[in-house]
């Protein structure tokens, strides 16, 4: 049955994060715009008491089965509502997020329960996922970080840079969390020698190097982080033993895993900024006395309006490819296609729609006065992080082509 | 809850009206609308899958309850086929559905199962007109009221089937609102062109003018109801023929870049052109769950039906003029050619904005 239902669970939980958005995060928005890589520790620390409260470790998805899977979903909902309130606060919400992921998607259940129970502590705890370095973004096979085995020990010993590492400051320096770094154990064989290796708060030769200055989400920290001879012990290479000797691209794979459960995710980070646009948008125009006449024929809508409608069809179109991505996740249906699809769309849309808004509103647009101009900024990253629009399209064409990566490259 | 998955009487309408679509109206496609004329055989098979007697109660000769959603399921898989011969197959639903959504008890009884139970025959409906600011909600063709009767008044285009119809619905505006009118074949005053409407596209249907001068109707003609929920099915239905004409446009480009060889590679292999069919399907993805959740809105009678039927036709619109064209352009010159089809499907993608009121089901 095709149905289109909010679950009333993740309704009320809307309604919760709907008034933290608008009492904790939309007051202080601007701040955090213009004092950037101060932490914005009420937030935090209301959203871990929170979070403890209604008895959920973190915003991640938990493995217990009860009725129909909606771990997915919430998170969606969750993630899409906080976006609304802040795109940039958002990132600061503590709790499993992108390092979380991988483990889940890619870890066994003795890795999953030691690295993420963490999150259930007191006090707030971050993780980060560690893919780009200073020579390759969207080439994830070309990674040059290494990992070599030392037998006699029996850990990991860990060499290279990564950078634009998100929240990678909260999750090293500020909380005893944890960073997944995506490294080779065997740099000639390309994407065949890739695997997730933990890193946790704390463990010598792991440094965070610098803090980045962006164009938007300034509330959230974009860090690199130095790997010099960093030792770990051997099981925190995620995923079972085998995965060390294993020749197929099993390590790959599992970042590709990784994506398809988070760039819904991801995507419905931009899907919430978008709403928040569009919604001041209307808001403002109603103030102008501006009204949006649904129904008519195009010919007799003002320009305006026409952008208004456009907008609200693109953003009702990709938030529910993000809700089929989701649920398709929950239901155990394989979605890498649209994952990436509703990646796509959702980076298209938020960009279009932010900067339709700052465009339609003028000299109000752009004024800092208001908070159009910063959501234009902040979209931006939504078409570029957890792969960028054309590295979704890429794995879109070839699903769509029955292309291996070989064939359309 | 969400759920994007039909149900097994959906899926299995589904595949029937695919097999039809796929090995009997696709390959008659072209012919039809070279030689303007579907084979009448053609109509009554797709007829028979019983996707309009489906949605009608058995109290007036159905056998089903109607469902949108159903609706949206069964257009999109008919249009896949051929656009031209969905309309056709559909037409007797454009004075059915009216009937069934705003009619009253004596006129369903009345008028429904000699629809229903009888072989396809011409049942039709009129509501275009021809200005270039056509607004269903705002009619030039007007009713007034003449004791007993309305007199109707104006001028109707892209009427499919009018010479040949039984009966059609027309729509006009009484005092200030689109209510539809029940006009009987040979109705004094009824004038229907002389010849067939000439059109860009859709040349396999025979579609003519009608004049109402000074028509007159019985009271008891008059559809009562809501012109609104009409409107909504009207819209989710063609905006749900536009995703499977853009779904036809995207796979045979697609497949046709798989094949044609460039530069050592295929067209495919190329990522300007593998770009435009990701953004291809990824639109046509997002336009029909868009119009999924109209139709389930439809269904579930919540008030915001019209708005969401509206947004979800002209995300549709714009759809599928983008992917028809793109089809086109991926395969160059070839796509020109009318041997291929994607020409026929950019002309009936152009066509979508303008449709409104020739689908419902």
């Amino acid at each position: 049955m095709i149905e289109f239902e909010i679950p009333e669970k993740i309704a009320g939980i809307c309604t919760v994060i709907k008034s933290v958005a608008d009492n904790m995060m939309r007051p202080v928005s601007r701040y955090f715009d213009e004092h950037e890589h101060e932490i914005p520790w009420d937030y935090i620390t209301f959203m871990q008491t929170a979070t403890r409260a209604m008895g959920g470790s973190s915003m991640a998805p938990s493995e217990k089965r009860e009725g129909p899977r909606l771990g997915f979903q919430r998170l969606a909902f969750m993630v899409e509502m906080l976006s609304w309130g802040d795109a940039g606060i958002y990132l600061d919400t503590p709790g499993g997020m992108l390092g979380s992921a991988a483990v889940s998607a890619t870890g066994t259940p003795e890795q999953k329960e030691r690295f993420l129970a963490r999150f259930k502590n007191e006090t707030p705890t971050f993780d980060a996922m560690c893919m780009t370095e200073p020579q390759c973004g969207s080439d994830t096979s070309a990674i040059r970080t290494t990992a070599v085995l030392d037998k006699d020990e029996s850990q990991w010993i860990l060499n290279g840079e990564k950078i634009f590492v998100t929240a990678g400051h909260k999750a090293m320096v500020d909380s005893k969390g944890f960073i997944v770094i995506w490294a080779t154990i065997d740099p000639k064989a390309g994407r065949a020698g890739m695997r997730p290796f933990v890193v946790e708060a704390g463990t010598p030769g792991c440094q965070v190097t610098k803090l980045e200055h962006k164009l938007g989400i300034r509330a959230s920290d974009t860090v690199s982080i130095v790997l010099q001879d960093c030792r770990i012990p051997f099981d925190n290479i995620l995923g079972s033993p085998e995965v060390v000797t294993d020749k197929a691209t099993t390590g790959f794979k599992g970042a590709m895993a990784t994506f398809d459960a988070t760039r819904p995710i991801v995507a419905a980070q931009a899907i919430g900024l978008a709403r928040a646009a569009l919604e001041l948008l209307k808001e403002m125009l109603t103030e102008k006395g501006i009204t949006i006449r649904y129904g008519l024929p195009r010919q007799k809508l003002t320009s305006i309006e026409k952008d208004v409608i456009d907008m609200e069809v693109m953003l009702r179109s990709a938030w529910l490819l993000v809700i089929e991505a989701v649920w398709m996740m929950d239901n155990g249906k394989p979605n890498s296609l649209e994952s990436s699809m509703c990646k796509v769309r959702a980076g298209d849309v938020v960009n279009k729609i932010t900067q339709k808004a700052v465009e339609i509103m003028g000299p109000l647009g752009y004024s800092r006065e208001h908070l159009l101009e910063k959501w234009f900024r902040d979209a931006k990253i939504s078409d570029i992080y957890e792969g960028t629009g054309q590295i979704n399209r890429l794995v879109v064409a070839r699903q769509i082509l029955g292309y291996r990566s070989s064939e359309l490259r | 809850m969400y759920s994007f998955e039909p149900s097994e009487e959906q899926k299995m309408l589904i595949d029937a009206i695919s097999r039809y679509s796929t090995s009997d109206l696709r390959p008659a496609a072209h012919d039809a609308e070279e030689n303007k004329e579907l084979p009448p055989k053609l109509i009554s098979k797709g007829w028979e899958l019983g996707v309009l007697q489906a949605s009608i109660p058995e109290a007036y000769g159905g056998f089903g309850e109607r469902s949108a959603v159903t609706g949206v399921l069964a257009a999109e898989a008919m249009a896949y086929g051929d656009l031209a011969g969905a309309l056709a197959v559909g037409t007797p639903g454009l004075f059915a559905l009216p009937i069934l959504l705003s009619g009253s008890e004596e006129q369903k009884k009345q008028y429904l199962p000699p629809v229903i139970e009888a072989d396809w025959r011409g049942y039709t409906a009129a509501l275009l007109e021809p200005s270039f600011d056509f607004d269903p909600n705002d009619l030039k063709t007007t009713a007034t009221t003449d004791g007993n009767d309305y007199i109707l008044k104006g001028e109707k285009t892209f009427v499919p089937f009018a010479t040949s119809a039984e009966a059609m619905i027309v729509f006009a505006k009484l005092d200030g609102a689109t209510k539809g009118f029940i006009v009987l074949k040979g109705a004094a005053g009824l004038k229907i062109g002389a010849e067939r409407e000439k059109f860009m596209g859709l040349n396999a249907l025979p579609f003519f003018k009608v004049t109402l001068d000074g028509v007159k109707v019985p009271k008891a003609n008059l559809l009562e109801g809501d012109f609104a929920p009409v409107l909504a099915a009207m819209r989710v239905s063609i905006a749900a023929m536009a995703i499977g004409v853009a779904r036809a446009a995207f796979e045979y480009s697609r497949d046709y870049a798989k094949e044609r060889e460039v530069f050592g590679v295929k067209v495919a292999q190329k990522q300007a052109i593998a770009f435009m069919l990701a953004e291809m399907a990824t639109e046509i993805e997002a336009i029909r769950l868009l119009t999924w959740e109209a139709a389930w809105v439809i269904d579930a009678n919540k008030e915001d039906a019209s708005k969401q039927a509206y947004l979800s036709l002209t995300g549709a619109v714009d759809m599928a003029m983008m992917v028809t064209d793109r089809a086109v352009q991926i395969l160059g010159g070839h796509g020109y050619i009318r041997e291929h089809p994607v020409e026929l499907w950019m002309r009936n993608g152009r066509g979508i904005a303008t449709f409104t009121g020739l689908a419902m089901v």
